[in-house]
């Protein structure tokens, strides 16, 4: 058996035994849901329901209902797609990067993160779609044979390698998410004794059998799977970076950007898995499983992060000056003090500023300053793709076309559109799928578990 | 003693069942299956199970998806239809290679991914509507069981029961 120091603080507390693991996690899946979660999910519905009606407004009226015009073409669209896409790396990062270090803390919470990525994905993909206009037409985006002559999609538009970028790293992450639940929901299938749910989960654990075989296979793909998903989860955001760095637009066009679109993916996404944890904890009881170690440590991450986004947004200023392009200098003379100044300096006070305060073990092992946090992050995110698209667009190389972006309802209501959608799927996720892996979390109870801790030191003192 | 006769000896902690294991292999029992919560480590060498070759296939998929990748561009874009993008036309493979190096190293992850997925559910028969063969609902909590076919290896049931019962299980059952 893998044995852990003494030291290193234990990552499930309390006196728990297997079957107290599963009962733990399944007492919302077994039992009633409480009222706070009806309530969360009441307003999450509205603000799907909400989003929903805008979006077919859009669909039906044109993009026309956006606030775009000729010389700010990208906006609130685009920012919301990067955003999503960002928050959605957490999950693949969490159980895929973090597998192959070894690290065993992610087992409490890359169910719950990968259930985010998932859900955060399907939101960014909202967003190109419905910015086509004519959603119906967006098989074009494939390269299928046609009847325009062979008309092929341009494989050297990084917006076509984005194409292949996501609908892989969608694909790839919801296989991997569903190959760990498997034994999950055979655990729930053979623990609930109601008709529909047994019948459900029964058909959701493809007929699960747990024997030595098929775990040595499933111990297989997940490495081999965590493997493949880690240069992909790195991939994904960099060729996102492309869309905008491929092209000659001042403030975009910077080798910087794949590594900083990255990191800031990272930073972002962990931050919204701190928002989700930390409500998630509390309402279903598991704070002996998210303890406050682990959300230390996604702190740790976020530090980390944090500063080299602080790094590349002063790197890129730096340069800006220093490559003694006139254009580029204005543009990032434009984000500091021109009229979206208020943006520039949410995002740098956000992202650069507040992450540092949790140096302090105080700050970051605190869990109403890390909820906190976890929303001023997500703002500032969303500030710096705003900052980084509008900004960069409004004053472009004609000054007689300089003008502003004024967002209409439509713009704000798809955006709160998808924030209901993704909430009211995670609050469905919690209520009715094991949010803990079961099966990977027994495997660390005697290395890492609280009581076999305390029997480990008892013995080890004796000699 | 028939011939169809299985034991199932269930025991409540995995160290347990590991140490049994090793010590009924040593007097010559071989224990068919093992069911499991989750993997125990150290197991599949004890009761005979080699290592899946899963892997291998994840590479072949890979080369695969690779291949197709490249074959596919090479014709979309030189061959049947070359672009003149900003000046940058399209007439020779080597030439487009920095970019298509994202496609190529996606359809890779694409291929490799779902196919040893695939492969996984088919060797392991999961896969929507199949029966679970586990033999108590327990062995998906925290029961661990052994599934040992006394005829496998010419020792007479009470026999093996003896045995069994010296490693501290908790349950034998015949069915």
């Amino acid at each position: 058996m893998h044995q852990e120091a003494a030291i290193r603080e234990p990552l499930i507390l309390g006196e728990k035994s297997y079957s107290q693991i599963t009962d733990d996690v399944l007492a919302s899946v077994v039992g009633k849901a409480n009222r706070s979660w009806w309530i969360a999910f009441g307003i999450a519905a509205v603000m799907a329901a909400w989003g929903i009606g805008c979006i077919l407004y859009l669909l039906g009226t044109g993009i026309g209902t956006w606030g775009l015009n000729k010389t700010v073409g990208w906006a609130w669209d685009i920012t919301n797609f990067v955003w999503w896409v960002g928050i959605g790396h957490a999950g693949t990062l969490i159980s895929a990067v973090l597998l192959l270090f070894r690290q065993k803390w992610r087992m409490a919470i890359n169910r719950s993160a990968e259930a985010m990525t998932i859900f955060a994905v399907m939101m960014a993909a909202v967003w190109p779609g419905i910015h086509m206009g004519r959603i119906w037409l967006a098989y074009f985006v494939f390269p299928l044979p046609n009847q325009f002559g062979s008309l092929w999609v341009n494989f050297n538009s990084p917006l076509l390698w984005d194409v292949f970028a996501i609908s892989t790293y969608f694909s790839v992450s919801l296989v991997f998410w569903y190959i760990g639940l498997i034994p999950d929901f055979a655990t729930i299938r053979d623990k609930v004794t109601q008709v529909v749910p047994k019948k459900v989960y029964t058909l959701l654990a493809f007929g699960w059998t747990g024997n030595a075989k098929a775990w040595n296979r499933f111990e297989e793909i997940s490495l081999v799977l965590a493997g493949l998903a880690t240069p992909l989860v790195f991939s994904v955001h960099s060729i996102v970076s492309m869309d905008f760095a491929t092209s000659v637009i001042p403030g975009w066009h910077t080798t910087i950007f794949p590594p900083y679109f990255v990191s800031g993916a990272v930073f972002s996404g962990f931050a919204m898995v701190q928002t989700l944890l930390i409500i998630m904890r509390k309402v279903m009881n598991l704070e002996n499983y998210i303890t406050i170690k682990h959300i230390e440590y996604m702190n740790i991450v976020i530090i980390v992060t944090g500063s080299i986004v602080g790094v590349a947004y002063l790197t890129e200023l730096f340069i800006s000056w220093y490559s003694g392009v006139e254009y580029e200098a204005y543009a990032f003379i434009n984000r500091a003090t021109g009229p979206y100044w208020w943006s520039y300096w949410a995002m740098m006070t956000c992202n650069v500023v507040s992450p540092q305060v949790f140096w302090f073990k105080k700050l970051r092992t605190s869990i109403g300053f890390t909820f906190f946090m976890s929303i001023v992050v997500n703002i500032g995110m969303w500030f710096e793709r705003f900052v980084i698209i509008v900004t960069s667009l409004h004053r472009d190389y004609l000054p007689s076309s300089w003008t502003m972006f004024h967002p209409t309802f439509v713009d704000i209501g798809c955006f709160i559109g998808t924030i209901g959608i993704f909430f009211v799927l995670f609050l469905l996720f919690s209520r009715f799928f094991p949010v803990l892996p079961l099966n990977e979390l027994k495997t660390i109870l005697k290395s890492s578990g609280e009581q076999y801790k305390k029997i480990e030191t008892t013995t080890a003192e004796e000699h | 003693m028939t011939n169809d006769k299985i034991i199932y000896a269930t025991y409540d902690d995995d160290m347990t069942l590991l140490a049994g294991a090793k010590e009924l292999v040593a007097k010559g029992v071989h224990i068919r299956d093992v069911f499991s919560p989750f993997p125990i480590h150290g197991l599949d060498p004890v009761i005979g199970i080699k290592q899946t070759r899963l892997a291998i296939c994840a590479f072949i998929y890979g080369l695969v998806g690779l291949s197709l990748a490249l074959a596919g561009m090479y014709y979309f874009m030189i061959v049947d239809w070359p672009m003149n993008i900003g000046g940058k036309p399209n007439n020779f493979f080597y030439q487009n290679i920095p970019a298509f190096v994202p496609i190529s190293f996606e359809f890779t992850v694409l291929l490799a991914a779902h196919g040893m997925a695939l492969t996984y559910f088919i060797r392991n028969w999961t896969l929507p509507g199949v029966t679970a063969r586990n033999p108590y609902p327990e062995t998906t909590n925290d029961r661990f069981v052994m599934e040992i076919h006394p005829s496998d290896f010419g020792m007479s049931v009470e026999d093996l029961t003896a045995e069994l019962q010296k490693t501290g299980t908790i349950l034998i059952e015949e069915r």
